[in-house]
């Protein structure tokens, strides 16, 4: 039995943890506010954009040639696997879940003897994953330094992707983050940017405007437009994965922080408990002492 | 009443702009075009520089950067990497921001972080000069 100072000292302690966790939790639901404006503010740019792609592409399928960001190099034998991740930790199982499923789609590839290439956006990532494929991580980028994630930083990665991709680097890219389904769960999924043609979802809604009847004037041409939308495509999906996961982290880091400051609570008044039990028992020890002491005389 | 034009501005960040106007002219890479309402649908890549709209005598220039527009029965829709509106603008914050700028591109020994910072200063001496034009 540890002694009643040992116990004060430890319930001290506990409750320094749960203020901290709870201080947290706070922090962590006043940015996922702000995280869930910035998903919910960067939709219309996204859907629209992905539904002008979508049109364009589909109008363009099997044509000749379409760019190759669209409809791919022809090969599949370099794989570009771009794991986005946090840059803190203590946000439950958010960061490890993404790197788990992007180490099962690296291992997959592996298997079938692809060439794996590596780009980890966030630090936490790279932590986890350079521990089996250090020789194949190509580029390494932190947001930690970023005040908020704008549309810049998202261009910034997704034009270092395109021209990886001009440099014929990599045949296929495949960008892994986290979905932000709500702030209990967010689902790790894999989106294939490159080619293009295989992103767009055929079930989304892609339903062209009615024109009445009209046809559209495209200024330059189909291809010109295209080709120059692609590349805002790659930010823009680059972007909406970096809101998402923004939004995840800060989701996760609520949920697992709030089931923390619980256990700590938990844990006091299991301490708590043990700790009156401990006095009152060195009491009546105390007492039968004196008493019997007494009777003694 | 005439006809009014459904014009909506969207960049990453927001929706700028949504609503009915009179006409906007767009600077399309192929030249400028003017917008009306009814307009035939036609799709443009848009180039630097400013979209003016014209909504009941008065006139609002917003600049915008890499875009696409996109004109349907339903309206015009344009979506840009960046927009700023002429009139948001402060134009002593401005001034310096084109002096950073200018000191990036003097500064910058990679060409990739060259030409970034080379658009960023055309982006913003355009916006100066729609602000000018304006005011």
């Amino acid at each position: 039995m540890p002694s009643l100072k040992e116990f004060r000292n430890r319930i001290a302690s506990v409750k320094s943890t749960r203020k901290i966790t709870k201080a947290m939790q706070l922090v962590a639901a006043a940015k996922l506010r702000r995280a869930q404006e910035a998903v919910e503010a960067a939709r219309p740019y996204t859907q629209n954009l992905s539904r002008v792609v979508a049109n364009l592409a589909q109008s363009m399928a099997g044509q000749e040639g379409a760019p190759a960001m669209l409809a791919g190099t022809g090969k599949d034998d370099v794989h570009l696997v771009v794991v986005m991740t946090a840059d803190r930790g203590l946000a439950g199982g958010f960061n490890s879940s993404i790197v788990r499923k992007s180490r099962e789609h690296i291992a997959e590839l592996l298997r079938q003897g692809k060439t794996v290439k590596l780009m980890t956006v966030g630090v936490k990532g790279h932590d986890q994953l350079k521990r089996l494929y250090a020789d194949k991580v190509v580029e390494k980028l932190s947001l930690r330094d970023a005040k908020s994630i704008d549309f810049a930083i998202a261009s910034g990665i997704g034009q270092k992707i395109a021209a990886m991709f001009e440099a014929g680097e990599f045949d296929v890219a495949t960008l892994f983050y986290a979905d932000f389904k709500s702030v209990i769960s967010q689902v790790p999924v894999a989106r294939t940017v490159i080619p293009a043609a295989l992103s767009i979802d055929p079930d989304a809604e892609t339903d062209a405007p009615d024109l009445k009847g009209a046809v559209y004037d495209y200024e330059p041409s189909q291809e010109d437009i295209l080709e120059s939308l692609l590349p805002l495509y790659l930010n823009s999906e680059v972007y909406r994965a970096l809101l998402e996961n923004a939004a995840g982290e800060q989701g996760a880091r609520m949920s697992a922080m709030d089931n923390a400051t619980r256990n700590a609570g938990e844990m006091i008044d299991d301490l708590s408990l043990q700790y009156n039990r401990a006095r009152q028992a060195q009491i009546t020890k105390e007492l039968i002492e004196i008493i019997s002491g007494a009777e003694a005389l | 009443m005439a006809d009014k034009l459904h014009f909506s501005l969207v960049t990453p960040e927001k929706a700028l702009f949504d609503g009915e106007v009179d006409q906007v002219v767009v600077p399309g890479t192929e030249g400028d075009f003017g917008v009306l309402p009814n307009h035939a649908p036609v799709m443009s890549t848009i180039r630097p520089g400013w979209i003016t709209v014209y909504d009941g005598g008065k006139i609002e220039r917003v600049v915008v950067r890499a875009g696409f527009a996109e004109v349907t029965p339903a309206g015009l829709t344009v979506l840009a990497e960046e927009a700023t509106p002429a009139s948001q603008v402060d134009k002593a914050a401005l001034e310096q921001q084109i002096r950073d700028a200018q000191e990036d591109v003097n500064d910058a020994t990679d060409e990739t972080v060259r030409a970034a910072a080379e658009q960023k200063l055309e982006y913003l001496t355009t916006l100066r000069d729609a602000a000018q034009t304006v005011h």
